[in-house]
């Protein structure tokens, strides 16, 4: 190592932890907070937009934003931003800003979900939304209602949703769209070290020699932090090397030394192979003191299915989409998969029934042997038989590249960093690949240091800090603690100051299943906030005809209208990032807050404002009553305990939840926020329909409660005010100081608590208690404890659940470009960006087009087993694609990509795998 | 047919071929439907035959243009057709500046300007001098020159592709034909007209006069754009041979007496 | 064309009259045709042929804005500067997508798009060739380009149809940050064919990345060095052939050596 532990310490984390708090940062470059200079005043925020998590500087003048600057003190961009941060300043000025709530009503007034759109008052906009609730709820109970959070919520807003529903209306259907991007990554983190989120910093980028890009392309989606890697390669060209490994040519490969194109899925065999030159052929690079002290090995269930509805579900799949869906029951193994599975004893031709799709997150101890007799096929070979991604690259080229790869990693005193984004995750097998991922990293004793790791790259701007860290998840709670957890949920009752037993044990309904449920009729209410779940849902058609013609009531909270808005019955005005007050959790674990900047446009309100509006229509006595669950299952009565500390059964959600004395005491005005506005608190000076505030800083009492349930609990956050004086602080923050590494006692303070004398300590409590077994099945249920121990796993290679084949002959990828955000929104309404990028292109090989009698540019019909959609053709530009694949981005609306996805999921995670079906092309 | 508007039938029908003409160009370039494709310049009709403006052709060459095959057929059809057949009805039959002309000549008839002999006489000669011109500047300056000034160009283009500036030149056009002289564009400037005046005297159709039928009443040079050509109308039988004339039919159609009609050159006459 | 029955007076003062106004009239004409030669900046279709061979050539017949599929091609209005009913396009409007069929190229009947121009033989056979174009060259304004100011911008590189080819990133270490790398796109003015994609995304309010027409953006080394490193390079010495002293020249010199002026104040 050229840099030594201490050295690191001296060094490069006192300076970012001094940089933290502007010790060391020029004066010129610190940007003062709230000083009025000829006319517009300045103060820190943070980008709106991906997981990167970029310090901005926001200028307002006459109540409006007129520009921002990339702020010289954050440590993550130094100043600088990509080109959606810099158009902050243009997002919430687009032209049909939605300014005031909208509800389907007929002729009459009345509401009519086969009524057109008309403008009504926030109060007729609540009184609709809670009688519609109330018939619903009523009826199906806490399981009948829903709703659609976000990886973009602010950390308090989703504190706020994910308390109303879950202790207010003792209902766990809500979950973050976060779940079509990070799901499978929480699997991985939390089955793995029993605890979610990185352990490494983005600092690990400026220490390490290589870095290997698996399904991430990091020059456009995370375009701040390739620039750091560029800045690395070109300080040492020779020593390192840049590896990506993608299904097609992305921007990447431009730095990269070197290339892998693989076919979908195989990522498994990849590391699998990798893995297999480190136990088979490179023993000596194992580092086995590590492994030994620090480590177990595990596997798990491979007949896991595919995340589909399986024959018994009532599903509405068509004959044609059953071709594939039929394979969550049962499927026929490949060649591929009988080498594969040869743990299994199981040969090419079998049926292989989805037994466990059940117990897909069931998993045991295993012996190191068992282990290494799971990697054994996995030889150079069979890689290359089913990974080789590009048709026209010889075998001997595709294997020299693998040996190259395994060696970098291999390689004694070689710093990598693995990072990953999309292509891992979204993935019908995404749990087990990012524990491939650690699989490797932890053999080589390659983890949890300066510049190396294991690192998953998130893409909304609060997939961690909100949908993770405060479990807007339908099977979370606050700081890694989980509904099924009945200690969990004790100390959830008691930091919510709810009576024991008011929390339903059962997870709610996934993302994607919610939409499914709707589909089913077993949901009728559903609030979607600040995400667009009918254009970013895979297999969107039956979403679509679900909420336009079924008997629901969908209400959208979104700044612009999108198709999500289009399909709704009411929809409200929320406002945007910089018109109200909030924090973002970067990928790093760094939490961000900044000010309200301005006023909301038109009666556009804040998403907290509107919970707790909400939340006034509903007393104790229709909530807390008994709710029967499932058979098995009924919520108790639990007002007598109400009773008992204090509550009324009169009182409503909004009196005992959120204004509880213990959190009015934070009062409003408060120093931190002098000289700027606070809509909740003081109703701006707007005063919406007479709302004149609450009357007390609700984001601070917000925040100040939700801290609780981290402090002591590995989760630790600062006080809301220190995060106002520095730029951002990376969790646990333990007394004062922030954690640049986590399980490594140089740098994390709990290693010491939790393994005295120890270098490392996965201290992550969760399953860490597990059953033994060999590569078929656990043989005992005696559960051996882990304390401490990271887990390495033994997960085998599967095709995807739909591979090309003579009907659908090509491979279709979905995903982003740099110029637009998600579903386009907001970047679709800044008119540079539109210029920029003004539709959705499909990016094939110029081959294929040729075979296909297409011409570049021209528009052609792209149809799956699901659905079709009209692109126009480019096989130039950004992604060059292999024979046999095409990409498709899914910003653009009028290019409806997601009609023709398939919904399959990863069985443990229920994340989407948006990155791999089977396609026809033909000319329009 | 009434007697009015049978005195305007060749004038409707004119107007009909110019308008014809012009959607057909419109709906080319609109991509509608493909009959005529391009402009006055150079067309394609039915996405085959070429069919190119000669004395634009003419300019290229002096120009210093390498002619293709295309043009040069195109050049030939429409000048052999004018010039052995048709006359020259290019002025019009075809030409929309013609309609903006015509305008001025008939609003300047009904609001009698420029009869109290104010405007000077211009020689109708300027058309031949404009035209050789437009070949010695096509030569000296290695460009189409007419081309790059043609209000009949601008006009049709114009129209077919769009313009704003354009109207300005046409609006002064039509000004100067109603306030400064009398056909002062078609009849005494236009170097394409000048061009086919000077090409199509030997065609087939032509204007006949029948002396003994006249009543010399005068209402043919009345509307007349050319009307120097009718010096033989009232003193003798025969064909109107300067190929000057537009065979716009205006004579025929306003002769009461059916002394004047179109007719086609017989051999015997034209001895 | 003088009737008969003028006079001979008459006659020639009609031809002087004429000659006069003519030699008027081919002026004011002459120096309208001079102002049009001059609006040079301004882009052609792919295949044009140089400036001054291309408005002898166009026929101004619109069968190339006709055939073009994106609306790109207009022809030029009075007044604004071009020649007059030729095709041109501004990429900040709307850019050139370099269709692989050329069908401008291939409408145009008189040759003043020449598909030569945009053809590469390809197994002994003519094939058209998009990517032979030369419409202009982009030139990018680094003052005002952000890229070049450490953002992560490349916009330009990543709408340009040869990507890596026409628009490369250059990568140069942030002095300022200390840990960001600058992803600055630099044109390669050979592979340019100026179809202005780069142009029409560029996101600062007035592109910082404009396309030139080729004679005003190209500069032209001369044939008397020749890169030494570069055997390609040679092709430019075709223009060698030109004699490189004249019998004036001679004479120059022994003017020179004979003018006794040395002992001259």
């Amino acid at each position: 190592m050229s840099v030594s532990r201490r050295d690191f310490i001296a060094t490069t984390a006192a300076a970012s932890a001094a940089a933290a708090v502007g010790i060391n940062v020029p004066e010129s470059a610190k940007a003062a907070q709230a000083v009025v200079e000829s006319g517009w005043r300045w103060d820190k925020s943070v980008c709106r937009f991906c997981g990167t998590g970029c310090g901005i500087m926001i200028a307002t003048k006459n109540d409006k934003i007129v520009a921002v600057k990339g702020d010289p003190a954050a440590p993550v961009n130094k100043g600088l931003n990509c080109i959606k941060g810099y158009f902050n300043a243009k997002i919430m000025y687009g032209e049909d800003r939605l300014t005031e709530p909208l509800l389907r009503m007929n002729s009459e007034g009345e509401f009519d979900k086969k009524g057109n759109f008309q403008p009504v008052t926030w109060k007729r906009a609540f009184e609709v939304m809670s009688t519609q609730f109330k018939k619903t709820y009523s009826e199906m109970g806490p399981t009948g209602v829903s709703v659609f959070g976000s990886g973009q919520y602010t950390i308090q807003e989703g504190y706020a949703m994910a308390k109303l529903m879950k202790a207010g209306f003792r209902s766990n259907n809500i979950d973050p769209n976060a779940r079509h991007c990070m799901a499978s990554a929480v699997v991985g983190f939390i089955q793995t070290f029993g605890i979610d989120e990185p352990a490494g910093n983005y600092e690990d980028i400026e220490l390490t020699d290589t870095v290997v890009t698996w399904g991430a392309n990091m020059a456009e989606m995370h375009p701040i932090l390739w620039s750091r890697i560029s800045d690395r390669k070109l300080e040492n060209r020779d020593k390192v090397k840049i590896v990506n490994l993608t299904t097609y040519t992305n921007r990447c490969s431009d730095l990269a030394d070197l290339e892998i194109i693989f076919k979908p899925t195989s990522d498994l065999a990849i590391w699998n192979y990798i893995a297999r030159e480190i136990v088979y052929n490179h023993p000596e690079a194992m580092d086995m003191k590590f492994v030994e002290d620090y480590c177990v090995f595990a596997t798990g269930f491979a007949d896991i299915g595919y995340g589909l509805r399986d024959k018994n579900d009532p599903a509405k799949y068509s004959a044609l989409e059953r071709e594939i869906t039929d394979k969550q029951t049962s499927k026929v193994l490949s060649e591929n998969e009988a080498t594969a599975l040869t743990h299994l004893g199981v040969k090419a031709g079998d049926v292989m029934e989805m037994t466990h799709s059940g117990k897909a997150m069931a998993h045991w101890l295993i012996t190191f042997e068992d282990f290494k007799k799971g990697l054994e096929p996995y030889d150079i070979d069979f890689t290359t038989k089913v990974a080789k991604g590009d048709p026209n690259e010889s075998d001997a080229d595709f294997k020299k590249k693998l040996k190259q790869l395994a060696d970098l990693y291999i390689e004694k005193g070689r710093k990598v960093i693995s990072f990953w984004t999309m292509g891992m995750n979204q993935h019908t097998r995404g749990s087990w690949v990012n524990q491939q991922a650690y699989m490797v990293h932890l053999l080589l004793g390659k983890q949890c240091n300066p510049g190396e790791g294991a690192f998953s790259l998130t893409g909304q701007p609060s997939a961690c800090g909100t949908a993770r860290e405060v479990g807007t998840f339908s099977h979370r709670l606050p700081a890694d603690m989980v509904v099924a957890n009945p200690g969990h949920r004790a100390r959830s009752e008691q930091l919510w100051r709810l009576p024991e037993g008011t929390l339903n044990p059962k997870p709610g309904s996934h993302y994607t299943k919610l939409l499914r449920d709707m589909e089913d009729g077993t949901i009728k209410w559903a609030w979607v906030q600040v995400c667009n779940p009918w254009q970013n849902t895979a297999n969107a058609n039956h979403w679509i005809k679900a909420a336009r013609e079924m008997d629901n009531f969908i209400v959208v909270s979104d700044g612009y209208p999108g198709i999500s808005a289009k399909v709704a019955d009411l929809i409200l005005p929320s406002a945007m990032i910089f018109e109200k007050w909030g924090a973002y959790g970067n990928a790093e674990r760094r939490t961000q807050h900044w000010r309200q900047q301005v006023t909301p446009v038109g009666k556009a309100m804040p998403d907290i404002w509107q919970a707790l509006e909400f939340s006034k229509y509903f007393t104790l006595d229709e909530v807390w009553k008994e709710w029967k669950i499932t058979d098995s299952l009924t919520l108790p009565d639990v007002r007598g305990g109400a009773q008992a500390m204090g509550y009324k059964g009169s009182d409503t959600l909004y009196d005992i939840l959120f204004a509880h004395k213990d959190m009015t005491k934070y009062a409003w005005p408060d120093p931190i926020g002098e000289g700027f506005g606070n809509t909740e608190a003081d109703g701006d000076g707007r005063k919406v329909e007479g709302f004149e505030g609450y009357g007390f800083f609700v984001q601070k009492a917000l925040w100040e409660e939700y801290r609780q349930f981290g402090v002591g609990h590995y989760h630790d956050l600062a006080e809301f005010d220190a995060y106002h004086k520095a730029r951002g602080l990376k969790w646990p923050v333990v007394d004062g100081v922030e954690t640049e590494i986590r399980f490594n006692r140089d740098f994390d303070q709990y290693v010491a608590k939790e393994s005295p004398g120890m270098q490392y300590a996965f201290y992550g409590p969760a399953l860490k208690a597990m059953p033994s077994g060999d590569l078929k099945g656990p043989t005992t249920q005696e559960k051996t404890s882990l304390k401490n121990k990271a887990k390495i796993f033994f997960r085998p290679y599967m095709d995807p659940v739909e591979m090309p084949d003579k009907k659908y002959p090509f491979w279709l990828c979905t995903g982003r470009v740099l110029e637009h955000w998600h579903t386009g929104t907001m970047t679709m309404r800044v008119p540079e960006l539109y210029r920029a990028v003004p539709e959705a292109l499909c990016f094939m090989n110029a081959r294929d087009a040729a075979g296909q009698g297409f011409q570049d540019g021209e528009m052609i019909w792209m149809e799956s087993r699901r659905g079709k959609v009209k692109a126009r053709i480019e096989t130039r530009g950004r992604n060059r694609m292999p024979e046999g694949t095409v990409f498709v981005p899914f910003f653009d609306e009028r290019v409806f990509i997601n009609k023709v996805t398939l919904d399959s999921t990863c069985p443990m995670s229920k994340e989407t795998d948006f990155k791999k079906c089977a396609v026809k092309l033909y000319k329009v | 047919m009434s007697k009015s508007l049978s005195s305007y039938r060749y004038l409707l029908l004119r107007r009909l071929t110019q308008t014809v003409i012009l959607v057909l160009f419109v709906l080319a370039s609109s991509k509608v439907v493909n009959v005529l494709n391009g402009d006055f310049s150079f067309a394609l009709f039915l996405d085959k035959l070429p069919l190119a403006d000669p004395y634009a052709v003419l300019q290229m060459f002096f120009a210093g243009a390498k002619i293709t095959i295309d043009v040069l057929i195109g050049a030939g059809i429409v000048f052999f057709f004018y010039a052995l057949l048709a006359g020259r009805v290019f002025c019009s039959w075809v030409c929309p500046v013609n309609m903006v002309t015509d305008l001025a000549g008939f609003l300047r008839r009904k609001w009698k300007i420029g009869e109290s002999g104010g405007s000077r006489n211009w020689p109708r000669s300027i058309r031949y001098w404009a035209f050789a011109l437009g070949l010695i500047l096509s030569l000296v300056f290695g460009m189409t020159a007419f081309e790059m000034i043609s209000p009949i160009g601008i006009f049709h283009r114009g129209i077919i592709y769009g313009m704003e500036l354009g109207w300005f030149v046409i609006v002064g056009l039509f000004l100067f034909d109603l306030l400064v002289l009398k056909n002062g564009f078609c009849g005494h400037i236009c170097p394409l007209g000048g061009f086919y005046s000077a090409t199509t005297r030997f065609s087939l159709l032509r204007v006949r006069h029948i002396k003994d039928a006249c009543t010399l009443c005068m209402l043919c040079k009345d509307v007349c754009p050319e009307k120097q050509v009718l010096h033989l109308v009232g003193k003798k039988d025969g064909i109107v041979e300067s190929g000057e004339c537009t065979n716009c039919g205006r004579c025929v159609e306003v002769c009461d007496d059916d002394s004047l009609k179109f007719g086609i050159r017989s051999s015997k006459k034209f001895k | 064309m003088a009737k008969p029955g003028k006079s001979r007076r008459e006659f020639i003062l009609e031809i002087v009259r004429g000659a006069g106004a003519t030699i008027v009239g081919g002026v004011i004409w002459g120096g309208i045709l001079l102002d049009n030669a001059a609006g040079s900046l301004v882009l052609r279709p792919p295949g044009a042929l140089e400036s001054d061979s291309f408005l002898a050539h166009c026929l101004k017949c619109g069968l190339c804005v006709n055939a073009c599929p994106y609306s790109t091609l207009r022809l030029a209005d009075v007044g604004n500067g071009l020649a007059n009913g030729t095709p041109h396009f501004e990429p900040r409007g709307i850019a050139c997508e370099m269709c692989e069929d050329i069908p401008c190229t291939v409408a145009c009947p008189s040759g003043a798009l020449d598909l030569g121009l945009v053809s590469k033989l390809v197994d002994g056979h003519s094939r058209l060739d998009i990517n032979s174009a030369r419409m202009g060259i982009a030139k990018i304004d680094t003052d005002n380009c952000i890229a070049y100011w450490g953002l992560s911008c490349d916009v330009c590189y990543r709408v340009c149809p040869l990507m890596d080819v026409a628009i490369e990133l250059e990568y140069v270490r942030n002095e300022r940050t200390g840990v960001h790398a600058e992803l600055r796109p630099v044109v390669n003015g050979d592979a340019c064919t100026g179809c202005g994609k780069c142009e029409h995304a560029c996101v600062t309010e007035e592109a910082s990345i404009i396309v030139l027409p080729l004679e005003i953006a190209a500069g032209k080394v001369g044939s008397s060095y020749i890169k030494g490193w570069d055997v390609e390079d040679e092709r430019r010495m075709k223009e060698l052939d030109k004699p490189v002293t004249s019998s004036e020249a001679a004479e120059k010199t022994l003017d020179y050596l004979n003018t006794d002026d040395l002992f001259d104040e």
